[in-house]
């Protein structure tokens, strides 16, 4: 597993974005980068290399899922490994996730391990 | 004012009736049930007492919710549960950060440990930034309350002003537009937002495993 590559965090909530950056840190993952919206996510993504991104769902104004869907739908980043990481937990949601293309799909409250578990997996596949 | 423009607030005395006043149907009911009494059969005469004593019963019900203190909910009650709330999550938000801090504190001491020891602490480091992924579940359960409590001052101020009497306004054409006016210029939600329902109660979402197994079915 690369731990060199560029990993980008979404959340829009500031403690998630710090507790996944450190747990991230204790993976080895050193290259983080933090955005609060799909919007703020999606011009990063543009702009930069990344790797992997990590991203909440409930955002505003552009939700985890649109971003999904924009970066699977740009020809560039559409291949980047992207795993879900939220607290909405109906089949529904999961359904619609693996639709637009998610790598993985983490329910909150997670714990390290299933963190580390799924990268490994995302990345591996990548 | 072109023909079919929206003023910011409709004036209420420039409304025209939309319907007759509630006591000339009143003082009518009341004509038309006195020319009737001599001719009733007894259990007609029952249904009309009947009739009688729910409209009254309506009238006292429409009294006591034109009465209700409404503006103490609007102004008061509400604004103040929500402030309230959000003063929850902020400072919830504040003593999470601080165990962040603390926390990475110990990290730049691990190095001064053994093996053993580095291991123990990173293992304690590591289930607490678990834990403080409680803030972001309760920060949303939160504003899921104060959605819900927003829900509930507009009905009850759209209850209380229909019992006042605002109904006929609000039935006005021109009222109408707007609403119907403001309601499409909110931009239809996207696939994203209109499934985002936050966090589920215990047992009503499904679990890790199930969503792994769920996302092992697609392949």
């Amino acid at each position: 597993m690369d731990k060199s590559i560029n990993v980008l965090i979404v959340d829009d909530y500031r403690t998630m974005l710090r507790i996944i950056r450190n747990l991230l840190k204790q993976l080895e993952f050193e290259n983080v980068e933090e955005a609060t919206d799909g919007q703020e996510a999606l011009a990063k993504l543009r702009a930069g290399n990344f790797g992997l991104v990590i991203s909440d769902w409930n955002m505003q104004p552009m939700t985890g899922l649109d971003l999904l869907k924009e970066v699977r739908a740009d020809a560039r980043l559409k291949a980047t490994p992207f795993i879900m990481v939220t607290a909405e937990s109906k089949t529904e949601n999961v359904i619609a996730a693996k639709q637009a293309g998610v790598s993985n799909y983490i329910v909150k409250p997670f714990n390290a391990e299933t963190l580390r578990e799924k990268i490994e997996k995302v990345l591996a596949n990548a | 004012m072109p023909d079919g423009a929206c003023p910011d607030r409709a004036p209420a005395a420039a409304l025209p009736p939309s319907r007759p006043n509630d006591e000339a149907i009143e003082a009518a009911v009341r004509a038309v049930l006195g020319s009737l009494e001599g001719d009733l059969t007894t259990k007609e005469a029952a249904l009309l007492a009947e009739l009688e004593a729910l409209g009254r019963t309506v009238k006292r019900v429409k009294a006591e919710i034109a009465a209700l203190g409404v503006e103490d909910i609007t102004a008061s009650h509400i604004p103040s549960a929500t402030d309230e709330l959000d003063a929850v999550v902020e400072h919830t938000a504040g003593a999470t950060n601080e165990i962040l801090d603390c926390c990475e504190t110990l990290e730049r001491l691990e190095p001064q440990l053994g093996a053993e020891g580095q291991a123990a602490l990173r293992g304690a480091i590591t289930r607490i930034y678990e834990a403080c992924s409680f803030q972001d579940i309760t920060g949303q359960r939160i504003a899921k309350v104060v959605a819900a409590l927003k829900a509930i001052e507009s009905r009850v101020a759209a209850v209380v002003s229909a019992a006042r009497g605002a109904a006929a306004a609000r039935a006005h054409p021109v009222a109408r537009v707007c609403e119907a006016a403001a309601e499409g210029a909110r931009p239809a939600p996207t696939d994203g937002q209109a499934l985002a329902q936050g966090p589920q109660l215990p047992g009503a979402g499904v679990s890790q495993d199930e969503i792994d197994r769920l996302l092992a079915s697609f392949d």
